[in-house]
């Protein structure tokens, strides 16, 4: 186990090559927990679904594939479709639970989400999918070093939508809606907004948000039905690193993760990258609540 | 006949039920031995989701634990765990177990598998139980899943191929007959306790927290204390359900059966809410009424039963959070103890309409 650490002293490329390809990993899981934080600062709700949606939106970028269309094209088309579900989603059960015991939401998203993970293993089997894009690979340092094409790409639309979102807070009326309401709901609805609405187009837009990283995901890696539940968990860890409200902190955060997670799954073996990604979130909530508990023995 | 009496009669009949129930059922006996653990796995969720509010997934950590251990400690009394798990039944040499062997590899199994669920219990419970709300619950489901990850990957036990525990000798007998009972005293056993305790300060405290747990702790009970015990408490139970679990269903795949967050991990407090949550005889309701479910979508819905499952979540948090016991209640307010002043009740109805 221990070899592999000395290896990526011994050998730096090595070392390049896992970072690198870590980034490009970590963009898309920053896309997914830009998601969340905006669902959680907006409605105060742990989406367990969250997952569930990044893999909808694979299977959209999958089934155009299947069709003989170019899977690029899905990342648009997976947003719009996924905005659609999550609009519906919310009109048929979380608007139930906005507002209620924090337990009630978080179990009822998940509820949603194994029912969405088993009627995608029902349609779709358990197998394995890929969205083939078709590109090539990128070599550096004399092909010590590489990178597929397609990983890039991701890589930056995962930026550019990340970038859209940015701008349609700022700038729409919408946007300036969700702010306001994430701010104080309740002085929101004083000032006219319709918060209800707001819950709805923050619902959808977060399901849309984790329909094109799901598209992204079905082409850079791969998907099924069950890829959900990490892609919470690293959302969810993502986000109380960085803070709710501070988008910069949700990219850096998310390429972090990424890295650290490349590194890990070669130094301690691929079967454990996963646990690594569980066992990180747990240390990183025992860490930030003692910290908070310093803070209040200092208060006091 | 005064109603203490009438009481005992109730749960001397329930009893005897249960005690008979494998013949006068024999083809559900793994069924029904799987509904006692089921009872056991609500009671203990209850005691910590409930009763003390703090709303757990990682419960299912602690029957992973004493699933693994129980077989372990049954393999490795005899023959080298490595080369068993290795062997998965085949290979060089045959592993048998002669009905002494086994009782032994039992007897010494499930305390173990107890103490060892108690023993992470306290060690994660101190690290994880200062966290409140959504950061609790999402911490303890990163353990469940955590914890099953790493045992997929542990040659040691098997990895991901999963671990298959020693085959009963025929000297047995039934062996879901034989497990039956084990589960059937279990559960009787953690009704009594749980049901003990909260009669105790200690029930009264962990109430407490619930309710305000800033301020019992300026009350000055020593709520961490508290929080860790009761986890303990929970674990040691759910620790030898799992050794339970694990011989009945004679194979552990870490991630399906082991640490299966997505089922049992969610079905525990399914159970509890189900039946009503935060009562005594909620999480049993649950757990039965849920079993029956879960046995009909099996036969009935066969390849559609999870997503059934999942609907049923939705629709059982969502329009009855209350569970079955708090539908009850509020109903037949009477029948519970509660005095109703008819005056106030119609105008309190007369204000609903």
């Amino acid at each position: 186990m221990f070899d592999n650490l000395m290896i990526l002293f011994q050998a730096p490329v090595i070392t390049v090559d896992l970072v690198l390809n870590g980034l490009l990993l970590g963009a898309i899981f920053a896309l997914a927990a830009y998601g969340m934080a905006l669902v959680w600062g907006v409605m105060s709700i742990i989406n367990i679904a969250q997952g569930e949606f990044v893999m909808l939106g694979g299977y959209v970028a999958v089934m155009m594939y299947w069709g003989g269309i170019h899977p690029l094209l899905a990342v648009p088309v997976a947003a719009v479709v996924m905005f659609i579900v999550g609009w519906a989603l919310y009109r048929a059960v979380i608007f139930r639970v906005v507002d209620r015991d924090l337990f009630v939401s978080i179990l009822a998203t998940f509820g949603l989400s194994i029912l969405l993970q088993q009627l995608m293993n029902t349609a779709f089997s358990g197998n394995v999918q890929i969205a083939e894009a078709g590109l090539g690979t990128v070599f550096l340092f004399d092909g010590l070093v590489t990178l597929s094409e397609i990983k890039v790409v991701a890589f930056v639309l995962a930026i550019v939508v990340g970038g859209c979102m940015v701008v349609f807070l700022k700038r729409s009326r919408m946007g300036q809606a969700i702010r306001a309401t994430a701010q104080n709901a309740r002085a929101a609805r004083v000032m006219g907004i319709n918060t209800d609405r707001v819950y709805a187009v923050t619902y959808g837009l977060n399901a849309a948000i984790c329909g094109s990283c799901g598209a992204l995901v079905a082409m850079a890696y791969n998907i099924h039905p069950y890829i959900g539940l990490p892609y919470t968990i690293r959302s969810f860890m993502i986000v109380v690193v960085a803070g709710l409200g501070n988008f910069a902190g949700v990219i850096l955060a998310g390429l972090g993760l990424g890295a650290a997670e490349n590194i890990a799954g070669f130094v301690l073996g691929a079967q454990y990258q996963l646990a690594f990604v569980f066992a990180l979130l747990v240390v990183v909530l025992v860490w930030r609540n003692w910290r908070l508990a310093a803070k209040r023995q200092y208060l006091k | 006949m005064n109603v203490g009496a009438s009481r005992l009669l109730g749960y001397a009949a329930l009893l005897a039920i249960g005690a008979a129930a494998p013949y006068l059922f024999p083809n559900y006996q793994s069924q029904m031995a799987e509904l006692w653990l089921f009872i056991v796995f609500a009671l203990t969720w209850d005691l910590v989701g409930g009763q003390m509010g703090y709303n757990s997934f990682g419960n299912v950590v602690f029957i992973g634990v004493g699933m693994y251990v129980c077989a372990i400690t049954q393999v490795g009394l005899f023959y080298s765990v490595a080369e068993y798990n290795a062997a998965k039944g085949g290979g060089q040499t045959v592993f048998t177990f002669d009905v002494a062997q086994y009782l032994e590899g039992l007897a010494l199994g499930l305390p173990l598998a107890a103490v060892s669920a108690g023993i992470v219990a306290a060690i994660l419970g101190s690290a994880v139980l200062g966290m409140r709300g959504h950061y609790f619950a999402i911490c303890t489901l990163g353990l469940g899943v955590a914890a099953g990850q790493i045992a997929n990957g542990w040659e040691w036990i098997g990895a991901g191929s999963g671990m298959v525990v020693p085959h009963a000798p025929s000297g047995i007998g039934d062996t879901a007959r034989f497990y039956y009972y084990f589960a059937f005293v279990l559960a009787v056993i953690t009704f009594i306790v749980v049901a003990w305790l909260y009669t105790t300060r200690f029930g009264l405290a962990i109430n407490a927290i619930r309710d305000d747990e800033d301020k019992a702790e300026a009350m000055g009970l020593p709520t961490t204390r508290i929080k860790v015990s009761a986890w303990v408490i929970s674990a040691l139970f759910l620790g030898v359900a799992g050794g339970i679990l694990g011989n009945l269903k004679r194979f552990i795949d870490p991630i399906e059966v082991a640490f299966a967050g997505a089922t049992f991990g969610v079905w525990m407090v399914l159970m509890a809410i189900l039946g009503g949550k935060g009562t005594l005889w909620g999480p049993v309701i649950g757990a039965v009424v849920f079993q029956v479910l879960k046995e009909v979508f099996w036969t009935y819905l066969l390849g559609w039963q999870r997503v059934a499952l999942g609907l049923m979540i939705v629709l059982i948090v969502v329009f009855f959070p209350q569970g079955i016991l708090g539908f009850l209640r509020d109903r037949f307010p009477e029948r519970f103890g509660h005095k109703v002043d008819p005056a106030l009740a119609r105008g309190a109805g007369g204000a609903a309409e």
